[in-house]
């Protein structure tokens, strides 16, 4: 039993290594969660104290056609942005896994810099770059002939504007596939290689299967990150109060709205329930993205029970 | 998106903000007596950009020397101010737009002022009707109003004679016409619009189109939203469709966001607006940045011929919890009075004076200072054009209305302005656009009680 208790000392450590995250959460995160889910059953406007509402919040959410708006800008990002954000990490990973010597360290440095610009300053940079009239987005398409859309006025065009700028922060998906990259042993490529087979066909069979955890990783992050998506859209289109009404809900995000309810029109029980529905979304969302993807990760790692058979 | 520190829940969003509003604030901690002749303030909302401004603090610190002033720079910010609030800490002082005063006056995050009013002997009279109206709630004043911004038509001469029109001659009741000129001085080339005939300044004066063609958004006693009434439909469908034919909505505002209101490459000297309307601000900022720009400044007329102007402005609040009522009043006070005012605009003046530039004048909100300041103060500068601007938008001051104060004022804002966005988009039409605003305004009303 005292065996049990104590585990492996590798799941030890893990438990040491993951201490420090684990009192911030208690301590700076399971308090407000718990208020949260409270207030999300008041009406609450932070000056008066919460007045008891039951399930109205949550009722009145499926009520509210903005959470719909909301949800679906959502998805439509969400479901846009994160292959789209996969695939392009991964091909530039390639990139610089190709790149040795000196030149090596400078490439990954550069790679990663746009990672570097806080958030705020890239929704206002791309407000600029993707200005309908005298952006230089739209300055490049005209050099091809093409006659670029309003990307930040128009309805149609606003959210595939704002997956284009969420490609610009891609260095640290681009890092954690480059470090899988790096540990694909080269043995593997090798035999494929004597086995006849192809570039295409190793990356295939043998880098891709190699790295499945890692982009298994990156997919379910960057979709919550996606379905949380808020810094960037909110400077663009909600920064102030008149850009707020003059650009429409066509980038009413979910925690846009929610922020909005919250601290705009004081209702913090409403904010509260639309927190703890993302909540369920997200759980929902990973839970599904898990079991599928169990069915195609390569773990890395000792089979279980291989320490005690060793040790006897 | 990326994989930096932000795989926090949207609980945490939420949950980060009310930990900050338990933690927040940022009204001076250690006072140490309530009111009185205690000796500090904090305001907030309040910046100290021109001799406007930096006149009438020196004027305040003069009179009180004891005062620890501490002025938190910056535009007012809803989140802040709210987390201050909640958070028991709030500024002395705050410093906020007057249309969204009942929200916060009906939710008691700022206190009536009834009391500072008398014991200072704050002549509310003194200010102009519809300034007053905006910082009354329930009978009960929860503001002192600042400035008073005024909507007036601003015509590029330049565009007009282009058009084959005479600047001085344009007339706003006629809605035809106007529709003919502003395509007139439209002007679009290879997808790109060169010059904007005619700005109606969608969505935000939609209060104005309503009003010109006879309409209110709101009963005067700010319970009953008329947002679905016929005219306002006709008066949003109207303006949109200024818009829609010279370019279209996404067009514009793409336009619009590269202008430098404010710099002296503005939109009317870089021929870029053939006319628009605006606050009055934007004319006297431009008598200081574009003194030899040709420009004519009409009143906003309604189809009857009659002058109209969607007033506006900031005003003085005290918060709930406030920890140096009494000084804040003070500061209110002093801050709104007709010398400390008039005492400002000679500063402006004598600024503008040896500079070589036009001063039209500083329009408050309280018409015993601006009977001061454009009696003894504002002089004749010699550029006609501004010479003329000052006239008229006196003129219009009394011609001024607001939507009445309302405890879901911020809601039903949102709701006409969201409507007028959508018709803009093309996403709805007017009647549809205003019938959803209606219910919205009308749910949140009812809400607020």
């Amino acid at each position: 039993m005292a065996r049990r208790l104590s585990g492996r000392p590798e799941t030890r450590w893990a438990y040491v290594f993951l201490l420090p995250w684990l009192i911030g959460l208690v301590l700076f995160q399971a308090g407000p969660m718990v208020a949260s889910l409270v207030l999300s059953l008041t009406d609450y406007d932070l000056i008066s104290p919460p007045k008891f509402v039951g399930l109205g919040n949550y009722a009145q959410m499926a009520q509210d056609p903005k959470v719909a708006r909301a949800i679906a800008n959502t998805a439509f990002y969400t479901v846009l942005h994160v292959p789209l954000a996969a695939v392009i990490a991964l091909a530039l990973a390639l990139m610089l896994n190709r790149v040795t010597g000196r030149a090596a360290g400078v490439f990954r440095t550069v790679f990663y810099l746009p990672s570097m610009t806080p958030y705020v300053a890239v929704g206002v940079l791309f407000l600029f770059l993707l200005n309908g009239q005298a952006g230089l987005v739209n300055q490049f398409l005209g050099l091809f002939g093409i006659d670029g859309p309003q990307w930040t006025t128009d309805p149609a065009w606003v959210k595939p504007g704002i997956v284009l700028m969420s490609l610009w922060n891609l260095g640290s998906t681009t890092i954690i596939l480059f470090a899988a990259l790096r540990n694909v042993p080269r043995e593997l490529h090798e035999a494929a290689m004597i086995d006849g087979a192809g570039a295409w066909q190793r990356f295939r069979s043998v880098t891709v299967p190699m790295i499945s955890s890692a982009l298994f990783f990156v997919v379910i992050i960057n979709t919550i990150s996606s379905v949380q998506m808020f810094d960037q859209v909110y400077t663009m289109f909600f920064g102030n109060q008149s850009a707020q009404h003059s650009y429409g809900d066509a980038a009413l995000f979910y925690v846009v709205y929610l922020f909005q309810q919250g601290f705009q029109f004081l209702h913090m029980g409403y904010a509260s329930a639309l927190a703890w529905v993302l909540f369920l979304i997200i759980l929902v969302i990973t839970v599904i993205q898990v079991k599928v993807g169990n069915r195609f990760v390569y773990y890395e790692a000792e089979p279980q029970g291989s320490t005690e058979l060793e040790s006897r | 998106m990326s994989l930096s520190p932000r795989s926090r829940t949207g609980i945490v969003v939420l949950a980060g903000g009310l930990a900050l509003a338990a933690c927040g604030g940022v009204g001076s901690k250690n006072a140490t007596s309530q009111g009185g002749g205690s000796a500090a303030l904090t305001t907030m909302g309040f910046g100290l950009p021109d001799e406007i401004a930096t006149t009438r603090v020196d004027a305040f610190k003069k009179a009180h020397p004891e005062v620890k002033l501490t002025i938190n720079q910056g535009q007012f910010d809803e989140q802040a101010f709210l987390s201050s609030v909640a958070s028991g800490n709030p500024p002395d002082v705050v410093y906020l737009g007057r249309d969204i005063i009942g929200t916060y006056a009906a939710r008691g995050a700022i206190q009536s002022l009834d009391d500072c009013v008398a014991r200072q002997n704050i002549p509310m009279s003194d200010f102009y009707p519809a300034a007053q109206q905006q910082v009354k709630f329930g009978r009960k004043w929860y503001g002192v109003p600042e400035f008073y911004t005024s909507i007036i038509l601003l015509v590029n001469d330049k565009a007009a004679k282009e058009a084959g029109v005479d600047p001085a001659s344009i007339d706003t009741s006629d809605w035809d016409g106007l529709a003919a000129l502003a395509k007139k001085m439209n002007k679009v080339s290879g997808g790109k619009i060169q010059r904007f005939g005619f700005y109606p300044k969608l969505p935000e004066f939609l209060p104005l189109w309503a009003k010109a063609n006879g309409a209110d958004l709101l009963s005067p006693d700010g319970k009953t939203a008329h947002l679905d009434d016929p005219k306002v439909v006709e008066a949003l469908d109207y303006a949109n469709r200024l818009l829609k034919d010279q370019g279209g909505w996404t067009r514009l505002k793409a336009f619009t966001d590269t202008f430098d209101y404010f710099g002296d490459k503005n939109p009317i000297t870089e021929d870029q607006i053939g006319m628009m309307l605006t606050e009055q601000f934007l004319v006297t900022s431009m008598a200081g940045t574009s003194p030899d720009a040709e420009i004519t400044v009409l009143p906003f007329k309604d189809r009857q011929g009659r002058p109209v102007n969607y007033a506006g402005g900031n005003a003085w609040v005290i918060p709930k919890g406030a920890k140096h009522p009494d000084v804040a009043c003070q500061w209110i006070k002093t801050m709104t009075s007709a010398d400390t005012w008039t005492a400002a605009a000679r500063a402006r003046a004598a600024k503008r004076a040896q500079e070589g530039k036009a001063y039209p004048g500083t329009f408050t909100a309280n018409a015993k200072a601006d009977q001061a300041i454009f009696s003894q103060v504002v002089k004749p500068s010699g550029h006609r054009p501004y010479d003329e601007a000052t006239k008229t938008i006196l003129a219009v001051q009394d011609k001024g209305f607001v939507v009445p104060q309302s405890g879901a004022a911020s809601e039903f804002r949102t709701a006409w302005l969201d409507a007028a966005t959508r018709v803009m988009q093309g996403r709805q039409d007017a009647r549809a656009a205003l019938a959803q605003a209606q219910q919205e305004a009308t749910r949140a009303i009812q809400a607020a009680g």
